[in-house]
């Protein structure tokens, strides 16, 4: 690894420890969330300089989209009005210190005692390559399995939070048209 | 075969950028005063950009309890994502940065715009700029898949995340002619990452102008100079995703990419208003009934395609 990337990897994985700090000492539902999203960014660059570059950038992606995401949630539901008034975001202190304890504890130990491979000469030339090989080959019964539990849990979990059904929407015959539903679509089913 | 540009390359793409985006700009004058039957000659043209002196020397607004540094971001993010994405669309031969995943990257900076615009629209503490910000993401979670798709659907064609890869496997047939589902789904995306045309409702002016609502000065000039810029990047981005890039009977393929870029980047500004502005829970329902099924689809062609080669 060269000069500029380890110069690089030292600062982005201050920065993300930066970041990860403040999450835990602002008061303001907003300014947390984003904190948290400048971590995950962080921590996509330094998959980048690894050399899993796919993984880097999609990791900004995805965060990204997440962190947006749950922001509105969090300042829609939360308890005071919009989130605006500031608040802590510690909750269960002593637990959370234990589990964060263990976790990073475990952590440490993988990086001793995990017999690393000697990287420089084993290096993938395309990494991209080598992650979607592993996905869609060895592992490709993995992820069609854990396709369908995650579609399946939307799936549940949409039906199961909404209290209208099909014949709320399509009358008791179902043959209600267009359905009666309080937000048109615009589809115009 | 595209390649790392020099240096200045960096400094070019964005200049490059700016260029397409104050053309768009103009010709969006341009048509809106000949829908509104005023003669049109340069100063129609021009007068969009004599706001931007007024608008750097205005003294800005100020809003009680903003929570500024997250107002400052996000109004800085929009434009920012907008030349980032640059870095990996190639000009003719040569791009600035030819990524293995620029096309991962593209979108990453796209999606990016999510959380600029909403931080925009968030931090002056003001209703009707945050409701904006929350129309933008209502946009996205319609716009975004159904894009994603489109770009997955040029890179499984190509093999390739390599935006010049993708641009070299078109060679004769370009993308957008056996995509032209996915094709539409792009430009369509454009307009909704650009806020603009059909998509302006997160500026809408039944918001009282939403996001854009509560900037002055300066911010509010850099917010919409970040969606023209996004209007221009899409515009660039279309040409190595779907119309073969620099390939081109004849000229040279900067001259091929310029003269792809621009049309598309006309066309787009033509389109602007010729449609009405789509309410995103309708927009939400049409992308999920329809154009992700559509574009799943137009992503099983390239890749039997391929199989079948």
């Amino acid at each position: 690894m060269g000069t500029t990337n380890t110069v690089l990897l030292v600062v982005l994985g201050v920065l993300a420890l930066v970041f990860g700090v403040l999450v835990f000492t602002l008061n303001s539902m907003a300014r947390v969330t984003f904190s948290l999203l400048a971590a995950l960014v962080c921590v996509g660059g330094v998959t980048t300089v690894l050399g899993l570059p796919y993984l880097g950038v999609v990791i900004v992606l995805m965060m990204v989209m997440e962190m947006v995401v749950m922001a509105v949630f969090m300042i829609a539901y939360m308890m005071n009005p919009a989130g605006l008034m500031p608040m802590s975001m510690l909750h269960n202190k002593r637990g959370a210190l234990v589990i964060s304890g263990v976790v990073f504890a475990a952590l440490v130990a993988g990086i001793f005692l995990v017999p690393w491979r000697d990287s420089a000469a084993l290096q993938p030339r395309d990494t991209t390559f080598q992650v979607g090989r592993a996905l869609m080959a060895e592992q490709m019964l993995t992820m069609v399995t854990l396709g369908f539990v995650l579609l399946a849990t939307m799936v549940a979990a949409t039906v199961l939070a909404t209290h209208r059904g099909r014949y709320d929407r399509f009358g008791d015959d179902l043959d209600q048209r267009p359905a009666k539903d309080p937000a048109g679509g615009g589809v115009g089913r | 075969m595209v390649e790392a540009g020099a240096w200045w390359t960096l400094l070019a793409a964005p200049g490059l950028l700016l260029g397409f985006a104050v053309l768009a700009v103009a010709g969006d004058a341009v048509l809106d005063a000949r829908s509104a039957g005023r003669p049109v000659s340069l100063a129609t043209a021009v007068r969009p950009f004599l706001g931007v002196p007024r608008a750097l020397v205005a003294q800005p607004r100020r809003m009680p309890a903003p929570d500024r540094l997250l107002w400052r971001t996000g109004v800085i993010t929009v434009p920012v994502a907008a030349v980032l994405s640059t870095l990996v669309i190639p000009f003719g031969n040569h791009a600035v940065a030819d990524l293995s995943v620029g096309v991962v990257w593209f979108n990453a900076m796209e999606v990016l715009t999510w959380a600029g615009l909403w931080l925009a629209g968030w931090g002056p503490n003001a209703a009707f700029s945050l409701i904006g910000g929350y129309r933008f993401l209502a946009q996205g979670l319609a716009y975004e898949l159904p894009l994603m798709f489109a770009l997955i659907s040029t890179a499984t064609g190509a093999e390739s995340l390599r935006v010049g890869d993708i641009a070299a496997a078109q060679h004769g047939l370009w993308y957008a002619v056996w995509m032209p589902v996915a094709f539409a789904a792009y430009l369509a995306g454009v307009l909704a990452f650009s806020f603009l045309g059909p998509f302006a409702y997160p500026v809408g002016r039944d918001l009282a102008g939403g996001v854009l609502g509560e900037t002055s000065g300066v911010d509010r000039l850099l917010l919409q100079a970040g969606r023209w810029l996004w209007l221009a990047s899409g515009s660039a981005m279309a040409v190595p995703l779907f119309l073969g890039g620099g390939a081109g009977p004849g000229l040279p393929a900067s001259v091929w990419s310029l003269v792809k870029t621009l049309l598309v980047l006309g066309l787009l500004v033509w389109v602007l208003r010729r449609l009405p502005m789509i309410r995103a829970d309708r927009y939400v329902e049409f992308a999920w009934v329809v154009l992700i099924p559509l574009t799943i689809v137009q992503v099983l062609v390239p890749a039997v395609v391929n199989l079948n080669r």
